[in-house]
């Protein structure tokens, strides 16, 4: 049963990432959105806990934010509105860490 | 009505977009302004994200205020401060945020950087001095 976990607020405002990048089974995916694209900043101290974790982030937030691709964590996908939809459908469950 | 000038300090700590504060700061940073007050504006915590370069709003169908803090220096708003700590924590350094400036009219309008990037402590320091603190 594998989940899609879902994260919005900045890991430096709020917990959720850390709960989700926690409570994560094998299996299952993450996607930040809005404020929560900042914990996948490679050079940030809130990406630690995302290490070994299949993750995406959605681009159209990420570039509102100014954030580039560069800045990334290592093996993070950008995906589109599609790709989020595509990641709900190709899970059993989403969980959104509000 | 006082003529006294007061020392004003709008101190950002929210990032862009994901709630109103951050423009809504700029909105009042902009209307201040035209009170010809002594100014300053600190950016820390996720306030640094604010200034952040290369934002483009076209896919989340928000307006991009980022190019109007460009603006802040032609209000004679010059004294921005950002804090070393919260920008480092983040990932970030000064190259990724935008390079503001505003021109010196007593040196021949020099152009002269804006931000100011202190420590906590430089910072403590600079709130320490204000008269009026409006928090975003």
């Amino acid at each position: 049963m594998a989940m899609l976990h879902l994260v919005n607020k900045s890991p430096y405002d709020a917990c959720s990432l850390n709960t989700a990048a926690t409570i994560m089974k094998k299996g299952d995916q993450l996607l930040l959105i809005e404020d929560g694209v900042y914990g996948a900043i490679k050079n940030g101290k809130a990406a630690g806990v995302l290490k070994g974790l299949n993750i995406s982030v959605l681009g159209p937030d990420l570039a509102a934010r100014g954030i580039s691709k560069d800045k990334l964590l290592d093996g993070v996908s950008i995906i589109d509105y599609a790709g989020f939809v595509d990641l709900v459908e190709a899970n059993d469950n989403v969980q959104s860490w509000l | 009505m006082s003529e006294e000038t007061k020392k004003m300090m709008y101190i950002n700590r929210k990032a862009p977009y994901g709630t109103i504060y951050a423009w809504e700061s700029l909105e009042v940073v902009l209307i201040g302004a035209a009170f010809e007050q002594d100014v300053s504006l600190a950016f820390m915590d996720d306030g640094v994200f604010q200034l952040t370069k290369g934002q483009d709003t076209k896919g989340i169908g928000m307006k991009n205020f980022s190019p109007t803090y460009s603006a802040l220096g032609d209000y004679e708003v010059n004294k921005i401060y950002v804090e070393k700590e919260s920008l480092e924590e983040r990932g970030l350094t000064l190259d990724d945020l935008q390079h503001l400036v505003w021109e010196d009219e007593d040196e021949d309008y020099a152009e002269k950087d804006s931000i100011r990037l202190v420590s906590r402590a430089e910072l403590a320091d600079v709130l320490a001095g204000q008269d009026v603190l409006f928090n975003f």
